[in-house]
């Protein structure tokens, strides 16, 4: 039995950043929005309260505010010629659930893409030649510009209240700041972070080597600050609890202490914890998504809301599921190349850092706020650097900081040292304080061979098939992180430390069981081309003119760069599509 | 041969009184460990007791978690901390009934790189896995890992971490993967969980814990060591 309900102006599937931010714009324009969350509702007062939200094996290793793979998962092989199996226990990634998504328990990393990582493909092709993009490397332009959305990743970045220092305002390069960064219009909306031993140690070494150190963007406040909703956010107090973690202080930008306060309070806002959206009912021939089905869970009971709008502002993989599910645009198939739903799903080309060890330096690594909270150089980072010869296409950031010294998971020790026993307990009393790591975040590159689309065998708790994903490393990645890896080695003898490990070299299959990085993106890209993509500019499903799709499934690949920056500034801009055309004029906002 | 009459339990009982001592008088002399006969009685004052392991599985982890974890100038030896506690309330509890692990089948047979592919739960897996350890060591050494030698332990650890012993199912190396994991849990969570007794762990390293609050501190230390005492949960309730 499914109870069918009123209709509302607009619903939001997932109450994270993308859900809070359309149901805060939808309702200033006077719909009324159901907002629908699977998980439980969390409040920063109750949920996040010291001291038990410094419970680094409940959060971090148990994992408590994640999606629960007991429940749902995804599946993976390796290549489109193999069985998948399911990841039954989280690990590579980190989804999240309940009210405030992912959003709650982030670290902060705020970014812009670079210019040239919108255009990606005609850059690519206007520098180095129509021909030189392999035929699998399937990379497309974003079909909004940098200056298009400069305007919105601001007023995300206004939101959130990041701390960082402008590199470029205006066309006018500054010291200290990203010089690499696309013009802004606007400083920071607050000062940089506190500076850390590891930042300072590679400010040094980044400099010698005559790159362009700077702070990266950190949505952790380096004081208190009031963002354009009237909500105020405290000041960081540097706990080292971001990642995996709530902040007590809302110190940390996260839905609950950014916008939730402000929607909460309005009337036309209706918050529905509990209610995990199933599928969504879709009229074909009307090109409309009529309602979504959810279920309580608290009672199992179905329901169905009918909407006028629906956004869709779950995770990657859930926003993939409901269109797969509902065939809203046609499956792609990596032999033939048609079909754009699934296609282009793209993920971090991590992991390869070096950690560097001092006799002489105290780092103190658990006093850190979460945003690579140290020193970036971007020298390195997407077309930044002449690409002629050398193999491949893209770049990453590279960083040297600590974003916590939670001891069940941060012991660095030199290389060498055994895992356990006399020699290990030596070895980690002796470095715990004396060490940290250059990381690298490398973009991925969409790749043929690399898609989602729906596992034949495996279910989720609703009865559903899991998204399978068809994924690995390819050429351009291995050469990427083989290259990125020099440069850290590079940095890190230009640190002089008293040990360093090699820099980790990326081989063989992509494996689920190390924790990389939550940056699943695509699936359902956005595009000027209704063949080759899901959503158009506006981030409207070309298949169906009331659905909204929101997220990193829309990136046609993976920048270098944590997607939320982009995330929250495609939302602004599909928020004001809506509210000042489309309500007005329901339809195509572009012409397919 | 071990002389199977003299119940685990009750023999473990009956040899705290001896290490209790050495426990609480704080961290013992590195000879401490290696002078002491091998048996798990003699390095475990670990008096809790038991949610859900078997006396021999408990003998195991303690006889493992004290040579991962040996009583040194740093610290009290694993169990001393209360690591083989921790373990058996985690085996016991959501953690080890499988909580937030995807138990859908089939389960064929994978490649590492898809991770934990097993129908077990962990309670279940810690179950095979210390019968398949002690099986081996009777083979290898006519007795139970608990009743080996400090050195012996060590090889025989080795031998498993290097999946040189023959696991019936599953590889040696994933066994002792998932005991190495959780014995580092056992010895850094917050002492709430039953290890990390006396925040030794935490002591060991530097960690300072809670509050964790170093707006100021953060100037203040910079590039100096953080003098103030590690507190845990339990001293904010």
């Amino acid at each position: 039995m499914t109870t069918v309900l009123k209709e509302v102006d607009a619903v939001c599937i997932g109450v994270g950043f993308t859900g809070s931010i359309l149901a805060r714009e939808l309702t200033k324009a006077g719909l009324k929005v159901a907002g629908l969350e699977r998980g439980a509702n969390r409040t920063s007062r109750e949920d996040f309260a010291l001291p038990s939200v410094r419970d680094d094996l409940r959060y971090a290793v148990r994992q408590e505010l994640f999606q629960d793979a007991q429940l749902e998962t995804v599946s993976l092989r390796h290549t489109p010629g193999e069985t998948a199996l399911p990841i039954r226990r989280l690990g590579s990634f980190l989804p999240g659930t309940g009210v405030g998504g992912a959003g709650a328990h982030w670290n902060g990393v705020t970014w812009r893409l670079l210019p040239t990582d919108h255009n990606l493909r005609s850059h690519v092709e206007n520098r180095y030649g129509k021909n030189a993009i392999p035929a699998e490397l399937t990379i497309e332009d974003f079909p909004v510009s940098y200056d298009e959305l400069e305007p919105y990743y601001d007023r995300f970045e206004k939101l959130l209240g990041v701390s960082g220092k402008a590199g470029n305002l205006r066309g006018q390069k500054i010291d200290g700041g990203n010089v690499f960064e696309g013009p802004r219009q606007n400083e920071y909306p607050n000062k940089p972070l506190a500076m850390s031993m590891a930042g300072a140690i590679m400010e040094k070494a980044a400099r010698e080597l005559g790159y362009h150190p700077f702070r990266a963007p950190a949505a952790n406040m380096s004081s208190a600050y009031t963002n354009p909703e009237g909500v105020t956010l405290g000041a960081c107090e540097y706990c080292g609890h971001c990642e995996r973690f709530g902040c007590e202080a809302n110190a940390k930008s996260s839905p609950q202490s950014c916008i939730l306060p402000v929607l909460l309070a309005d009337d036309r806002f209706e918050l529905r914890a509990h209610s995990y959206v199933k599928e969504l009912v879709y009229d074909r021939q009307g090109k409309k998504v009529k309602a979504v089905r959810y279920v309580d869970t608290r009672s199992g009971e179905e329901y169905e809301q009918p909407a006028g709008r629906v956004i869709l502002g779950a995770y990657v993989f859930n926003n993939n599921l409901l269109m797969m599910q509902a065939g809203i645009g046609e499956q792609y198939d990596p032999v033939t190349g048609k079909g754009a739903l699934g296609r282009n799903y793209c993920y971090q080309v991590s992991g390869n850092n070096v950690t560097v060890f001092f006799e002489d330096k105290i780092i103190n690594p658990f006093m850190a706020a979460g945003a690579s909270f140290g020193m970036n150089i971007d020298d390195f980072n997407g077309d930044n650097f002449d690409h002629s010869g050398l193999g491949f296409f893209g770049g990453a950031w590279i960083s040297a900081g600590t974003s916590n010294g939670r001891p069940i998971q941060t012991r660095p020790v030199p290389p060498g040292t055994p895992r356990w026993g006399r020699e290990w307990k030596k070895a980690t009393a002796r470095w715990y304080n004396h060490a940290f790591s250059i990381g690298a975040s490398g973009c991925n590159y969409a790749h043929r061979e690399n898609y989602l689309d729906l596992d034949p065998t495996y279910r989720d708790a609703l009865g559903r098939p899991l998204v399978r994903m068809t994924y690995n490393f390819h050429e351009n990645d291995y050469k990427l992180a083989d290259y990125i890896g020099g440069v850290l080695g590079k940095i890190a003898r230009a640190m002089n430390p008293t040990a360093m490990s090699s820099p980790a070299v990326r081989r063989g299959n992509y494996n689920v069981v190390p924790y990389q990085s939550t940056h699943n993106t695509g699936g359902t890209m956005t595009g000027a081309n209704p063949k080759t993509s899901v959503v158009n500019r506006y981030l409207q499903a070309w298949e169906a003119d009331n659905l909204f799709v929101m997220g990193a499934s829309v990136f046609p690949q993976n920048a270098s760069y944590n997607p939320t920056g982009l995330v929250g500034a495609l939302a602004y801009y599909a928020a004001e599509a809506i509210t000042t055309r489309y309500i007005k004029n329901p339809g195509p906002l572009v012409r397919g | 041969m071990v002389d199977e009459t003299i119940p685990r339990r009750g023999f473990l009982k009956g040899a705290i009184v001896g290490t209790a001592a050495l426990a609480t008088a704080g961290p013992a002399p590195a000879e401490a460990q290696t002078t002491a006969s091998a048996s798990a009685a003699q390095t475990s004052p670990d008096a809790e007791p038991l949610l859900t392991l078997t006396a021999t599985e408990h003998a195991f982890i303690v006889a493992a978690v004290d040579t991962i974890i040996p009583a040194d100038e740093l610290s009290p030896s694993g169990s001393a901390c209360g690591v083989a506690t921790f373990i058996d309330r985690q085996l016991a509890g959501a953690y080890g009934m499988g909580a937030r692990l995807y138990r859908q089948g089939p389960f064929p047979k994978a490649k590492p790189e898809l991770g934990y592919q097993l129908s077990l739960n962990p309670r279940e897996f810690f179950r095979a896995g210390i019968e398949s350890a002690n099986a081996w060591t009777r083979k290898t050494y006519g007795k139970d890992f608990d009743r080996l030698s400090v050195t012996e332990r060590e090889t025989a650890l080795r031998a498993i971490e290097d999946g040189k012993a023959p696991f019936p199912g599953f590889s040696s190396r994933m066994f002792f993967d998932a005991l190495l994991q959780i014995t580092m849990e056992g010895f850094f969570a917050d002492p709430i969980y039953g290890g990390n007794r006396d925040m030794a762990g935490w002591k060991m390293v530097g960690y300072p814990g809670l509050p964790a609050t170093y707006r100021e501190d953060i100037k203040t230390y910079f590039g100096k060591k953080y003098d103030k005492p590690p507190r845990s949960i339990a001293d904010f309730a």
